[in-house]
């Protein structure tokens, strides 16, 4: 019985980390290269499921939805990045926090003026909608076990891009000594708008993937946000590796703490407290779990490629 | 010397504004305004604080929220206690609280300083990003730890059933109220522009331009920049402790990071590294909020994209944009 509870918590938490390394990936590339803070990251994430779940209702459809989810985010991503971020990549960090805060609330309330202020809800796929009895004797969602699977996919992928490919080159390059790279005659504001391009249809992914789970609602982009912030700072700055183990443990540590810290607490207090406190004690472990990195480890767990300036 | 009388300038009206406001929103009829004037004085405070490490240290915290939160949680437990004549737990022999200015202020100070020591002494060993996100993260245990304290609240947060007794002042006169905040005000910006152009001050002005070269002259700029941090966190504590009154209540939402990052906000806005530049920029955010949600409820769609245009076409803020370039500026 416990085994099971674990096992399936596990689940649950590799798949809480999936979402988040959607996320982070994409951030800490942008924070890697163009060294800019982008605290609207949440919001492109936002504009993925909001698309999604018209697009879904509209079509009838789930992956149409998604795929026009991708889009929109990656368009509205690249947008903003020609018309305001890129004027930031020489800014100091504080500039860049004002003008993204400022973007984030342009977008919370541009969604609230085409959407309107309810939460909207989204059904899971019906292809996807069954369970499947991965561990013995408890049956799991399916809808789970696929984010799970597009995860490690766009990992790969990823991985794929960056190790193999001359676009990953030069994103490797750029993280390094992006002056070095400007040097040698690539255009960089190009290649710059397209890094942007990918983090958003990530983040336009991950925002997607939500839908079916979590109410799309305005501001639902920075509650990740924070968390994915945690994830690339635990990772190391620049290193997609750094945002896959982070987003991974960060995910484990906040699904664990969920489930079983209330459960511990049952022994100290009565039932009603020990579940407020374990709750919040599971949140506050995330950050617990950060510190103690940052302490450990300054920069990360993962230095991004080479560099150690 | 047109630039010098140009500051002077901005500094009187905006003092002459300050101290004329209550008795104008009478004549105008809206005596609601003091009270959202009060607002902005307190939060004006804050930002000043934050931007001692902000802008004159460059230390980019974004945690401020937390220590606005502590100040404001002294008064708010305090006055639980005095209220309930329970025991405050945890201190020796049974003391029931207080609802007196001059003990919780000062404890409200103290207590968010020894916070700030803490949080500062462990996030100062890291720099850049990473201590932008380590501040944030101790801001983020804060919030959630008074969000687990059923005690005071939890989630709900505790009503602060009376304001602090301060003598012979009536707190819950909004016109004394706002004027002793703005005394407050007056007070501490003056104890910053002392600190920031003395020794001290320079120092830490320094570690911001060169930290390296400061250590190789022989400061022990850990410390220098402690001390900075736990001072700012002292005077975001009594910002902290005067909301409490304002608003009579206080509630975990006051460490949630969107606080920090309004307060951040405040400064960058207003005029980063200047002591009056984040009076400036609370008094903007908070009355353009005020103003714009009149209009239609939809006014971040103002604020949003403004804030991105002071970012991108007003360097040096709203108070760089009064005073006009100055010569002999950094």
């Amino acid at each position: 019985m416990t085994l099971v509870l674990f096992l399936e918590q596990t689940l649950n938490g590799l798949q809480q980390g999936v979402m988040l390394f959607l996320m982070a990936a994409g951030l800490t590339l942008v924070f890697g290269i163009m060294h800019l803070i982008n605290l609207a990251h949440g919001s492109l994430y936002m504009v993925g499921a909001y698309v999604t779940a018209s697009v879904t209702m509209a079509s009838g459809n789930f992956a149409v939805g998604v795929v026009a989810g991708m889009a929109a985010a990656g368009v509205v991503g690249m947008a903003v990045e020609l018309l305001a971020l890129r004027r930031l990549y020489a800014r100091d960090h504080l500039d860049q926090v004002l003008a993204t805060f400022g973007v984030i609330l342009t977008f919370n309330e541009l969604t609230k003026i085409i959407w309107g202020p309810q939460a909207m809800f989204l059904s899971t796929p019906e292809w996807l909608s069954s369970t499947v009895e991965i561990i013995p004797g408890a049956p799991y969602p399916a809808y789970r076990l696929f984010i799970i699977a597009v995860g490690l996919l766009v990992g790969l992928v990823l991985r794929h891009l960056i190790i193999n490919t001359r676009l990953g080159m030069l994103i490797r390059a750029g993280a390094t000594t992006r002056e070095m790279v400007g040097a040698l005659g690539v255009d960089i504001d190009r290649l710059f708008t397209i890094v942007f391009g990918i983090g958003a249809m990530l983040a336009g992914l991950a925002g997607a993937m939500a839908g079916p789970m979590l109410a799309i609602e305005v501001g639902m982009g920075e509650k990740i946000l924070i968390l994915t912030f945690v994830v690339i700072i635990i990772g190391g700055i620049g290193s997609v590796r750094g945002a896959l183990v982070g987003a991974l443990l960060v995910g484990l540590v906040d699904t664990f703490g969920r489930a079983f810290l209330p459960l511990i607490m049952r022994a100290f207090f009565e039932p009603a407290t020990a579940d407020s406190v374990g709750a919040s004690m599971s949140s506050m472990s995330i950050y617990i779990l950060m510190a103690l990195v940052l302490i450990w480890r300054p920069r990360g767990l993962f230095q991004a490629y080479g560099g150690n300036g | 010397m047109i630039s010098l009388s140009r500051r002077t300038a901005v500094h009187v009206i905006g003092l002459v504004i300050l101290a004329t406001l209550p008795v104008a929103a009478d004549l105008a009829g809206e005596p609601f305004l003091t009270t959202v004037a009060s607002r902005v004085l307190i939060y004006a405070i804050a930002a000043v604080s934050l931007d001692l490490i902000l802008g004159y240290g460059a230390m980019v915290s974004f945690g401020h929220g937390a220590f606005f939160g502590v100040g404001a949680y002294v008064v708010g437990i305090l006055t639980h206690h005095a209220f309930n004549g329970s025991a405050v737990p945890f201190l020796p022999g049974e003391w029931m609280g207080t609802t007196s200015a001059i003990l919780q202020w000062p404890l409200a100070i103290l207590v968010s300083g020894f916070f700030a020591l803490i949080i500062g002494a462990l996030s100062l060993r890291t720099q850049g990003v990473y201590f932008i996100m380590i501040t944030l993260a101790f801001a983020q245990m804060l919030y959630y730890f008074m969000t687990s304290l059923p005690t005071y609240g939890g989630e709900d947060g505790l009503n602060v059933w009376e304001r602090s007794s301060l003598p012979p002042l009536d707190l819950y006169n909004d016109q004394q109220f706002y004027y002793l905040t703005l005394a407050v005000l007056l007070a501490f910006v003056g104890l910053m522009q002392r600190f920031v152009n003395s020794r001290f001050g320079m120092v830490i002005k320094g570690c911001k331009q060169n930290e390296t070269r400061m250590k190789a002259l022989g400061y022990p700029v850990y410390r220098y920049k402690l001390a900075a941090f736990v001072i700012a966190g002292m005077g975001a504590g009594l910002a902290g402790a005067l909301a409490a009154n304002h608003t009579e209540f206080v509630g975990p939402g006051m460490m949630h990071w969107t606080r920090s990052g309004e307060i951040m906000v405040m400064v960058i806005l207003g005029g980063l590294g200047t002591v009056i530049g984040p009076i400036l920029g609370a008094a903007t955010l908070l009355m353009m909020e005020e103003v714009l949600s009149q209009f239609t409820e939809h006014w971040m769609v103002i604020l949003g994209p403004f804030l991105i245009f002071v970012v991108l076409f007003l360097r040096g803020g709203i108070y760089g944009w009064l005073i006009g370039p100055e010569k002999g500026d950094e």
